[in-house]
C-alpha cells in the first residue's frame, strides 16, 4: 500500500517530477548508449545465471559420458581405458585447464578436442575423415566430438587454467598462436588482432575482448564449450575459432589443425591462473 | 591480383631486404605463416588463394603495423592511384541508398552467396547517423562527419578515396579498402559519400 508523505504536494510531486525529467535530459546521448549497453550486458548475465541452474551443457556432459564409456570402433576399446587427456589414462578431473599440451605420443602440442579425436582414430581406429566430415553441431545434430569434449570438460568445472607454458613445445606453440593472431590478409585485410588486439571495442553492440590482456584472453576461453542461444546448439572452442576464421573473411581452417591449437594455446596460457567455470552458456 | 597489388609486392619486398627494422620475431612469423598456409581448405567463395598477403599486408605484417620510411609514402600513393571514380565523375550520391549499405554487414565469408552487392560494414565498426545507436567502436565515431569538415570537393574526393581505399592515407589502417576490394563499386561508394557529407543526412543534423 502507498501512502503520500504528507509534505508531497502535488505542486512538490511535479517539482520532483521535473527534477527527474532534467536529469534524464541531462544524460548525454551517448552516455544513455553506454547505460543501454550496460544494461543488455547485465540482463544477459542474468539470463545466463537463471539458466545455469539447469545448464544445457549437462545434457551433453551425459551424452559425453556414455560414449566415454562405452566400447566403441573397429577396435572396440573405451577411450576410459585407452585415452590420456593429460593426467593419464582414463584421469579426467583437472585434465581440460592443463590443456593445450604436448603429447609424446603424437608428438604434437594438442588442445582437448584434438586429443579426443586423435584417441578416437589411434585407439578406437574410427576414420579421421568420417570424424572431420561434420564437426560441428548444426540444428538436431552434434557430434559425438562435442559430446565428449564437454563431458572431460565439466571435470575441470571452477579449477585455474594452467596450460604448461614451461613446455618448450608449448611455449614455441604460444609464439606461433601469437603470430597468428597478428597475421593480416584476406578481402578486408583483417588478422584476429584488427577486432581483438586492443581494449573497449564493439563490432556493433557485441563487446570484443582483447586477446593480448589475460582477461580478455579468458573471454576467449570461458564458457566453452558452450550451449549456444543462437540455433540451440552445443559448441567448442574448435567451432569458435573455425566462426572467427569465417568472420575475418579467411577459407576454413582444417579441423583440429596446428592454427586452432596455436590459438588456443595463445589464449589459454593468457588466461591461466584464472578460473575455469565449466561448460556453460553462450549468446 | 590487381596490377596495383602486384605492384605493391614488388616494391615491397626490396625495401623489407634493405630495411633496417628490427623483426622483433620474425622466427616465430615464418613458422605462423608457413603453419596457416599448411592448415586451411577452400570453402564457399573463400578460397585459398585470400591466404597470401599483398604487398600492403605483407610490409604491416613485418612492422607491427608501424611501417616507417620512403616507402610508406610511396605504397600509399600506389593505392590512391588505383581508386576508380564513378562514370560520371559526382561523387555524391544519394544518402539514403548510403544508409541502408552502411547498416549491412554481409558479404565475402564463405557462408555468404558469392558476388555482390556485399554490404558496407560501417555500423559494425563506427557510430554514423545519431538514430543507430547499435554501432561499433573499432572505429572513430563519424557523427557531424561533413558538419564538421564542411562538403567541398576536396572533402568529397577526399571521402570517396578512404572508402574506396583506406590504405591510400594510411598505409596500415584497420579499415577495409572495399573499393580496391571490389566489395563497393564506386557508385555505392558514392552513396556512402552522401551519408557522410551531404547536409541533409541524419549524421549532419
Amino acid at each position: 500500500m502507498e501512502r503520500s508523505p504528507p509534505q508531497q504536494t502535488l505542486a512538490g510531486r511535479l517539482a520532483i517530477l521535473g527534477t527527474l525529467g532534467a536529469l534524464a535530459f541531462s544524460v548525454s546521448a551517448v552516455a544513455q548508449q553506454e547505460l543501454d549497453h550496460a544494461k543488455a550486458d547485465a540482463e544477459f548475465a542474468k539470463f545466463r545465471a537463471e539458466m545455469e541452474d539447469s545448464n544445457p551443457a549437462e545434457l551433453f556432459e551425459l551424452k559425453g559420458e556414455e560414449l566415454w564409456k562405452a566400447k566403441r570402433g573397429p577396435k572396440n576399446v573405451s577411450l576410459a581405458e585407452s585415452c590420456d587427456v593429460g593426467l593419464g589414462v582414463g584421469k579426467l578431473e583437472g585434465a581440460y585447464v592443463i590443456n593445450p599440451r604436448y603429447y609424446p605420443d603424437a608428438d604434437k602440442v594438442m588442445d582437448v578436442e584434438r586429443r579426443i579425436v586423435w584417441c578416437m582414430t589411434e585407439k578406437q581406429g574410427f576414420k579421421f575423415g568420417d570424424i572431420a566430415k561434420k564437426p560441428f553441431a548444426s540444428g538436431n545434430y552434434t557430434p559425438e566430438v562435442t559430446s565428449l569434449v564437454t563431458f572431460v570438460a565439466g571435470h575441470s568445472r571452477n579449477m585455474k587454467f594452467a596450460a604448461p607454458i614451461k613446455d618448450p613445445k608449448v611455449r614455441e606453440v604460444y609464439e606461433i598462436g601469437k603470430e597468428i593472431t597478428a597475421y593480416r590478409a584476406g578481402p578486408y585485410d583483417f588478422s584476429c588482432n584488427t577486432c581483438h588486439g586492443s581494449d573497449g571495442k564493439r563490432i556493433r553492440m557485441q563487446n570484443l575482448p582483447n586477446l593480448s590482456t589475460p582477461e580478455g584472453s579468458l573471454k576467449g576461453v570461458m564458457g566453452w564449450p558452450g550451449y549456444r542461444m543462437t540455433g540451440g546448439v552445443m559448441l567448442t572452442s574448435q567451432w569458435r575459432m573455425n566462426d572467427c576464421f569465417r568472420q575475418q573473411r579467411f577459407p576454413e581452417p582444417k579441423y583440429v589443425s596446428d592454427t586452432v591449437t596455436a590459438l588456443l594455446t595463445y589464449m589459454t596460457v593468457n588466461a591461466n591462473g584464472y578460473t575455469y567455470k565449466g561448460p556453460g552458456i553462450k549468446r | 591480383m590487381t596490377k596495383t597489388t602486384i605492384l605493391a609486392a614488388l616494391l615491397a619486398t626490396p625495401a623489407l631486404l634493405g630495411s633496417s627494422i628490427v623483426l622483433a620475431d620474425a622466427t616465430h612469423r615464418t613458422k605462423a605463416i608457413e603453419t596457416i598456409k599448411r592448415d586451411f581448405q577452400p570453402r564457399g567463395q573463400a578460397d585459398l588463394d585470400r591466404l597470401a598477403e599483398d604487398g600492403v599486408q605483407a610490409i604491416c605484417n613485418r612492422t607491427g603495423n608501424n611501417p616507417s620510411g620512403d616507402i610508406v609514402k610511396t605504397l600509399e600513393a600506389d593505392q590512391l592511384a588505383g581508386v576508380k571514380y564513378p562514370a560520371d565523375n559526382k561523387l555524391m550520391g544519394d544518402w539514403k541508398a548510403g544508409e541502408k549499405l552502411a547498416q549491412s554487414g554481409r558479404g565475402f565469408t564463405w557462408s555468404d552467396k558469392p558476388g555482390l552487392p556485399v554490404g558496407g560494414n560501417c555500423y559494425n565498426c563506427h557510430q554514423i547517423s545519431p538514430k543507430e545507436t547499435a554501432y561499433g567502436t573499432v572505429g572513430p565515431s563519424l557523427l557531424h562527419y561533413g558538419k564538421l569538415r564542411g562538403n567541398t570537393p576536396e572533402m568529397q574526393k577526399y571521402t570517396f578515396n578512404k572508402i574506396f581505399n583506406s590504405k591510400a592515407y594510411n598505409l596500415c589502417s584497420d579499415m577495409p579498402r572495399f573499393g580496391h576490394a571490389g566489395a563497393l563499386k564506386p557508385e555505392q561508394i558514392k552513396d556512402l559519400v552522401a551519408l557522410l557529407l551531404d547536409p541533409e543526412s541524419p549524421v549532419n543534423k
